[in-house]
């Protein structure tokens, strides 16, 4: 059977060379997660996870593999400061690690942090569990360019028991050159361990760059994440991630996510609940704008007694952009006593705008309580004229009622100084 | 203050309002009664300037402008209040936020200056303790999870920090009990001032022994067909609403209070 010729970015990811390390087992993941990529190329729109967001324009372009210059590209440091962050500093700039931006001095007791390409030259044998899987899923695609060539990212890990106070940021900034570039990351936290974890993505400059990366979340038993990601990449970024997360006996993993920037976006975060009374909450908001697209893949599988899920996240969508939600949860046989909730709530803020959302819900288990929904709305006009009529104009009247409908997903956000930040990134995204 | 004529409006293509003429002046209080579906909350609502309201005919003049042309903002900052029957819950709007940026937003448009948060609270500390309101309202959403007595104590506390010179209260005394009511006709006592004038529309005659008008109107398919002093809500009171407007609907000039 003739092969038809490759698409332009499948044949420029092909094009990379393996990262050399050295290691048999990595060099045969690398190899065999591209072979796969190979074969498969990406998905198109039947793929069922694909289904809302086309690869037809992003598979026309090609990308130069990483950058040659990463480690001189000039970034303002002082603009990667959150409010209520402060302390340890993981930087990537174009997917390299930039230790003048980095703060890793004086790591607290109980954590380590090092980029991947420098765990790599020590032992890597820990790593061997996640740097080895290969990928197979229709679907999978930039997980398997990313499990091919990736070579640098961030390894963390945060000793049994111990609780680390100051919150780490992880940033990933894309900077000025058109490229692709990877990152995977590996997160275990010990039993009993503690870590608030701040995930930053900061391209500026309106380059076309592809990213991927892909995370690995260990939580050992009575571990408990509390992880913020903020996604403001500049408007050429196409962001491809996927986080899995994995919750031992009593773990728990709070997120609050903010898709704010990007091109093309797209987040599939697994969260599989493997021990009982374990709990996962996710908070998060996507507000696409202009000819954005931004798609969240949520895949929550409760396996264990007792455990424990809540999911609410609002997209706001403006001009012609379109918002992606999926929230897929299984409640596995044997996860009895398990508590699932999900809601999406949406608002289109433009004819042209798009959201497409759907919540799945698979229950094979007994004493289950499931709730999920879903809407796609207007703001409401009894509001809009209720504050009008107290004198707020139109404009603002709509800015507020947005504002609201955004924050109350960031209002459990226990940093109240990074919450508030963030509620204001939302507000000043919003139409004026 | 306010000048009424002819008004004549739709609400989905069927005409309530037919032809209502009303003359309110500073430091008065009307009470507009009647039945149901008579047309009085349409009269609050196009005051008001809800949208879905069609004005068809007639004039309505406030203090020498053309109120039916202002945007509902417009209305607010000129100084015409809506006391809601029914007050729209916002989660996730806080109470004092959102009444600072009323008050804020009019100031601006009447070339005020604005107040700050401070300046703000301590007016509606003061405002507060006038209304008998306790301040665990000002911290949650606006009107979310309020009872109906406190959505309508809300609404009354609204008036008072905005301080408007013509307040339009739509069945404010509907679904309180009487303690509720005795503190809602009790704000609005507080607020009677020479330069201030109320339209209370209402159902009963209820809330009419705890704020006595100066006038009473009914008004019946969409126009007022009986005035009086507050002796003719008593009329109402006692024999209802059946027979009122048949002997008086082709005199709707009468309905205008005395310039």
């Amino acid at each position: 059977m003739n092969q038809p010729a490759p698409l332009p970015l499948v044949a420029s990811l092909l094009d990379a060379p393996l990262p050399p390390s050295g290691i048999a087992w990595l060099d045969t993941a690398r190899q065999e997660n591209r072979a796969a990529f190979a074969a498969a190329g990406l998905p198109d729109t039947k793929v069922e996870a694909w289904k809302y967001t086309a690869l037809r324009g992003l598979g026309q372009r090609s990308f130069a593999n990483g950058d040659a210059d990463a480690q001189t590209r000039a970034v303002d440091a002082s603009a990667l400061a959150l409010p209520g962050v402060a302390g340890v500093r993981l930087v990537f700039v174009n997917g390299a690690f930039r230790a003048d931006l980095s703060t890793l001095d004086a790591l607290p007791d109980g954590l380590s942090l090092q980029p991947l390409s420098l765990a790599l030259q020590g032992d890597a044998e820990p790593l061997r569990f996640a740097l080895s899987r290969h990928y197979r899923d229709a679907g999978d695609a930039f997980a398997q360019v990313n499990a091919a060539i990736a070579s640098d990212g961030v390894v963390l890990r945060v000793a049994a028991h111990a609780r680390i106070e100051q919150p780490v940021q992880l940033v990933f900034a894309g900077a000025e050159a058109e490229l692709a570039w990877h990152a995977r990351n590996v997160i275990e936290l010990g039993e009993g361990a503690e870590l608030s974890l701040v995930e930053h993505y900061a391209s500026r400059g309106d380059a076309a760059q592809l990213a991927t990366l892909v995370s690995d979340i260990e939580l050992r038993d009575g571990a408990q994440l509390h992880h913020v990601v903020l996604q403001d990449a500049a408007i050429g970024t196409n962001l491809i991630r996927r986080s899995s997360l994995h919750l031992h006996a009593r773990a728990q993993a709070t997120l609050h996510v903010l898709e704010l920037g990007g091109a093309l976006v797209r987040h599939d975060l697994r969260a599989e609940l493997i021990g009982d009374d374990a709990q996962l909450h996710t908070r998060g908001v996507f507000m696409p704008h202009g000819r954005q697209h931004i798609d969240t893949q949520l895949a929550i599988r409760h396996q264990a007694l007792n455990t424990t899920s809540t999911s609410h996240w609002r997209g706001v969508a403006n001009d012609r952009a379109r918002g992606v939600f999926r929230g897929a949860i299984v409640v596995a046989p044997g996860a009895d006593g398990s508590d699932a909730n999900l809601s999406n709530k949406n608002l289109l803020l433009s004819p042209s705008a798009e959201i497409d959302t759907k919540p799945e819900l698979e229950i094979y288990a007994d004493e289950v309580q499931a709730a999920h929904g879903a809407t796609v709305g207007q703001l409401d006009e009894r509001s809009l004229f209720y504050l009008r009529s107290r004198g707020i104009p139109l404009a603002e009247a709509r800015a507020l009622l947005t504002a609201a409908f955004c924050r109350a997903v960031l209002d459990d956000l226990p940093n109240a100084a990074l919450r508030e930040h963030l509620s204001g990134l939302l507000v000043a995204q919003l139409p004026t | 203050m306010l000048k009424i004529e002819n008004l004549h409006a739709r609400v989905a293509g069927r005409e309530i309002l037919k032809g209502l003429s009303l003359e309110v002046n500073a430091g008065e209080v009307h009470a507009i009664m009647g039945p149901n579906g008579a047309g009085k909350s349409t009269l609050g609502n196009v005051l008001s300037g809800r949208d879905g309201y069609e004005v068809t005919a007639g004039t309505v003049a406030y203090n020498g402008v053309d109120l039916l042309t202002l945007a509902p903002e417009a209305r607010a900052a000129a100084g015409v209040f809506l006391a809601f029957q029914y007050p729209v819950e916002i989660p996730g709007v806080n109470n004092t936020y959102f009444l600072r940026a009323a008050l804020n937003a009019q100031r601006k448009v009447r070339g005020e200056k604005e107040l700050d948060s401070m300046q703000f609270l301590k007016l509606v500390r003061e405002k507060l303790k006038v209304m008998q309101i306790s301040d665990e309202l000002l911290h949650r959403a606006v009107n979310e999870g309020f009872s109906g007595g406190e959505k309508k104590r809300n609404e009354i506390f609204q008036m008072a920090v905005l301080e408007p010179q013509l307040a339009i209260l739509d069945e404010t005394d509907s679904g309180l009990d009487i303690d509720a009511l005795k503190q809602v006709a009790q704000g609005v006592n507080t607020l009677r001032s020479p330069e201030r004038a109320f339209l209370m529309i209402t159902h009963y005659q209820r809330l009419l022994d705890y704020v006595v008008p100066d006038f009473v109107h009914v008004l019946a398919d969409g126009r007022i067909v009986e005035s009086g002093d507050k002796s003719l809500a008593l009329k109402l009171e006692a024999h209802g609403y059946a027979g009122i407007g048949a002997g008086h609907a082709a005199a709707p000039h009468r309905a205008g209070a005395q310039a």
